[in-house]
């Protein structure tokens, strides 16, 4: 056992875990933080994305004590309070979900996709770039159209800001 | 249409809890107490089993329990059942083979349960699987359905000789005989339709609790159909009796079939939760989920079909090898039967039509029903035959099609099925005007300048769907009624709790079925929730597969509604002095008509609970429940063209364009509908081009993981030209057809035409990789 302190979410923890524990399952099991998925056991899917001091990360592919140290971002921490996250609110918009289960980590990728891009995105650079994550129930369409409306709306944050 | 009503493009209501991380799984589920589940798994696809020892994995830490097999069948959990009879053309009911929960003497598919380790964590239950040792004789073992057919071949069940479970037919043989004895061309082929697994994202899971003091048992599964859960697990299991047993299916991540059955593993999760007094959860993994969700489609089939001078079809015979894996999953006997031979119509007039099929046991995973279940393969197999056709006959295809389209509705197949409604030149039209397919040879003549070898593939698909009248399939072998049920609360202050046995696991129905409300009464969708999944709530219901939401469990809803609507007019009347036929319902009000007199819902409500003022003899309170079953199938149908591009040099293809022209009756909400178009397209040339459970020799599932198995990647596919042509459903009250499988019944066929008119060779088979398509090029 270890203890593992990090910051999720904005919020200092410290958890007692297992060595071989992974980060996903320190924050599900542990932190309660279920918004986080596992779809695959081979770090192929993408449901497990969170942001680790602001890169996409597979949380099925770092072991929690990786994290030690780290800021890390879940699905749940991305909004602010009610305030959607652009990228969550062009997934709504845009009806890029449907079951919901890679929706997590596809928003959390995506954020990544737009951040590391700018305003250089369009559906091919998407469509690479979300080679990571799969989704079983929208054949893509419309998460690709959700991710270069929310860099529109990023883009426009942005500049407001 | 108001806002929020019927046609409207409304997002979707459950998604705020989706894209927050709020949505609830089976695996979110904690329950004080809790143990965790870790199965044992034959490595073998066909062995005895000779003893299990866990001696040393009882001494390790957390351990609770080892239960085995045996001790399922000691405590008379009853085996896996199918729930559908077909019975062979000799007149012999289909024979099965025992399956229980786990396999106490013999395993017949690698990933099969021998024993199960029950411990305080899922890391000490894994940890002590490590150290049970199970002693395995190995037998021979078959995975492929021609090879389990041949003398000599291993034989997975005494009952079933030879591997047979049946040997069915339908149609008229002799008719047949004639139409091809008259033929002036006859156009023959053969292809196999490839095994898929389904993956949905989220890996089934369970959560079983057993409550001692009240003898009551929950279990959370990952379930499209919960009520059908629990009767299974009670009638059939003898696990618990159904009034003491309530299961939940919570937010379920996908399903497309494979969470329709009831698996062993839920079986033994909540049999477990009582035998170690604790709550047990079973979480799969993805590589459980490859060997352990009942696999799709899987048939090897020969076709041939007869022409008149004309170019008329006269004739069409076909005979089908179905591979069921080593067990009869619990709708896989109905798959390539009623799902699949009754489809072979097509969009055609085929004047005789005669198709066998034989199912067949192999050392694989079981074989059920999967996104489109039995339509995908009758339509790859009846458009790969258009095409070749065409090719053959020298003639455009949609032309061909055309000519035999069906023009006079209702037309009655040679097939049990009896088509509503229809107008399949309106599909092709719309998708040849949408793809230019005028203008087609222009461009592959650019492409092949440029060095590429362009295609262009058609398909024309036909579904039967809002499955099922309950007595015409009570009349063919079916188990269970297929109607809906759906029971309206309109609450004291006028918000409104719709209970549906449909169950939602990406559809939408939170927004879908609110919309229905909203159309009727004029509210808003926020005033208005969607109950589903809960078989403690929802009384019954029969769940959601083969596109039967709307158009059975939406009716059912309207059914209830007219209730309610007719008790609330009747209250109004009373409370506004009026004449009840004077009453109609306008934006959320009870308005005389032609009059400014109105009562809102609210208050209409609240008269009905406070019962203060009511007409005389009404029992207070407003809530309604329908039954409803289906008069008839519906026939949704389209047209769906592909143009791609096969780098002679690789074999790889790359998309052009993907047109849809579906007919799904009246829409609902067309983005949803448009969402599920794009899954189904999705699943369907993942089919085409990448997706193919392999199998070796010994029974070993060579692609069992997303490393191997091919899932469609964003950069896989192309964005989606989608369009609507409309005939309304006579069939139910709301016009509607379904429209979750489509995408996945025709979008293969489309694709491989397209290739196979790209490279000008008509042998191929799917997933029609880079290395299929370069060796169909160059031999």
């Amino acid at each position: 056992m270890s203890t593992v302190k990090l910051t999720v979410n904005g919020r200092a923890v410290s958890v007692d875990v297992e060595d071989r524990t992974l980060l996903v399952h320190l924050l599900r099991e542990n932190l309660n933080l279920t918004g986080t998925h596992v779809g695959c056991d081979t770090s192929q899917c993408g449901a497990c994305v969170v942001h680790v001091d602001g890169r996409a990360v597979k949380s099925c592919t770092m072991l929690a004590g990786q994290a030690a140290g780290s800021n890390v971002t879940t699905i749940e921490g991305l909004a602010k309070g009610d305030e959607l996250h652009p990228m969550q609110a062009a997934f709504r918009d845009n009806h890029g979900l449907q079951c919901g289960y890679c929706t997590p980590g596809m928003i959390m990728s995506a954020v990544d996709i737009v951040h590391r891009h700018g305003g250089k995105l369009d559906e091919e650079t998407v469509r690479h770039e979300l080679e990571g994550n799969i989704c079983r129930c929208t054949g893509y369409h419309n998460i690709v159209k959700a991710v270069l409306d929310a860099a529109g709306r990023m883009k426009v944050a942005q500049a407001a800001e | 249409m108001g806002v929020e009503g019927i046609g409207a493009r409304v997002v979707r209501k459950e998604d705020r809890r989706f894209i927050t991380g709020q949505g609830k799984y089976v695996d979110d589920v904690k329950i004080v107490g809790m143990s965790y589940a870790h199965f044992i798994r034959s490595p073998h696809a066909h062995a005895k089993v000779k003893g299990i020892n866990s001696t040393e994995a009882m001494k390790m830490p957390g351990v609770i329990a080892v239960l085995t097999g045996q001790q399922i069948v000691d405590d008379k959990v009853g085996n896996l059942i199918c729930g559908w009879a077909i019975t062979s053309k000799d007149g012999s009911p289909m024979k099965m083979g025992a399956w229980p929960a786990m396999a106490p003497e013999t395993v017949r598919f690698v990933g099969q349960a021998v024993a199960v380790v029950i411990a305080e964590t899922k890391n000490q239950a894994r940890d002590a699987a490590e150290a049970v040792v199970v002693d395995y004789e190995e037998l021979p073992a078959v995975a492929d359905v021609r090879a389990a057919i041949k003398s000599g071949a291993p034989q997975l069940h005494p009952e079933a000789p030879g591997n047979i479970v049946y040997d069915w037919h339908i149609g008229d043989e002799a008719a047949v005989g004639d139409a091809f004895g008259k033929a002036a061309n006859v156009v023959t082929l053969e292809l196999t339709n490839n095994r898929l697994v389904p993956n949905a994202m989220e890996p089934r899971a369970a959560v079983a609790h057993y409550d001692q003091a009240e003898e009551h048992y929950t279990l959370y599964t990952t379930s499209q159909n919960p009520h059908v859960a629990r009767l299974v697990l009670s009638a059939f299991y003898n696990i618990a009796p159904e009034h003491k047993l309530r299961v939940i299916a919570p937010d379920v991540g996908g399903g497309f079939g494979s969470k329709i059955y009831i698996y062993p593993e839920e079986m033994v999760a909540l049999w477990a939760s009582k035998k170690v007094n604790r709550p047990v959860k079973w979480t799969g993994d993805r590589s459980e989920a490859f060997l352990t969700d009942a696999h799709g489609r899987d048939h090897v089939s020969k076709a041939e079909m007869a022409f008149d001078k004309d170019n008329k079809i006269l004739g069409l015979r076909v005979k089908t090898h179905a591979n069921f894996g080593a067990y009869m999953s619990l709708f896989s006997s109905a798959v390539p039967t009623y799902l699949y031979a009754t489809l072979l119509s097509g969009q055609y007039v085929i004047p005789a039509i005669y198709a066998e099929v034989i199912g067949v046991y192999t050392n694989t995973t079981p074989v059920d029903a999967y996104r489109g279940a039995g339509r995908p393969e009758a339509s790859y197999l009846l458009e790969r035959m258009m095409e070749t056709a065409a090719r053959q006959l020298k003639v455009d295809p949609t032309e061909l099609r055309k000519k035999n389209f069906i023009n006079a509705f209702p037309y009655q197949t040679p097939v049990i099925m009896a088509y509503d409604i229809g107008d399949f030149h309106a599909s092709i039209d719309a998708a040849m005007k949408a793809i230019d397919y005028a203008g087609f040879p222009a461009r592959k003549a650019k492409a092949k300048a440029d060095g590429k070898l362009r295609g262009i593939g058609v398909s024309c698909y036909i579904e039967a769907c809002g499955i099922a009248p309950s007595k015409a399939v009570g009349s063919l072998g079916a188990g269970v009624g297929l109607w809906e049920s759906a029971e309206i609360r309109v609450n004291p202050v006028g918000t409104i709790e719709v209970l549906t046995g449909s169950h939602s696991h990406g559809q939408g129905h939170e927004t879908t079925f609110c919309q229905i409300i909203a159309e009727r009464l004029g509210v808003p969708i926020s005033q208005v929730s969607i109950v589903h999944g809960d078989t403690d709530k929802v009384q019954f219901g029969m769940g959601t597969y083969g596109s039967r939401s709307i158009a059975v469990g939406g009716a059912a809803i309207v059914k209830a509604m007219e209730k309610v609507e007719a008790k609330a007019k009747k209250i109004a009347a009373h409370a506004l002095e009026a004449s009840e036929s004077d009453i109609v319902i306008e934006n959320g009000e009870f308005k005389v008509t032609g009059t400014d007199k109105a009562i809102a819902l609210p208050m209409v409500a609240l008269a009905a609970y406070t019962a203060h003022n009511l007409p005389d003899g009404m029992e207070p309170g407003l809530k309604e429940t329908a039954f409803y079953d289906p008069t008839n199938f519906t026939f949704p149908a389209g047209a769906y063209i592909c143009e791609l591009e096969v780098d002679p040099g690789t074999g790889k293809t790359s998309f052009v364009n993907f047109v849809a022209a579906d007919d799904f009756g009246r829409l609902i909400n067309p983005m949803i509908v448009e969402g599920q178009v794009h899954g189904g397209l999705a699943q369907g040339i993942g089919q085409a081009l990448l997706e193919g459970a392999v199998y070796d020799d010994t029974g070993q599932l060579v692609t069992a993981s997303f490393m191997d198995y091919t899932m469609p990647r964003a950069d896989d596919l192309p964005s989606f030209q989608l369009s609507h042509t409309t005939t309304l459903c006579p069939g139910n009250p709301l016009g509607v057809k379904g429209c979750g499988e489509a995408g996945a019944i025709g979008a293969s066929a489309a694709v491989i035409n397209a290739i196979t008119d790209a490279i000008g060779n008509n042998k191929l088979e799917m997933p029609a990789t880079p290395d299929r398509v370069w060796h169909a090029i160059h031999g």
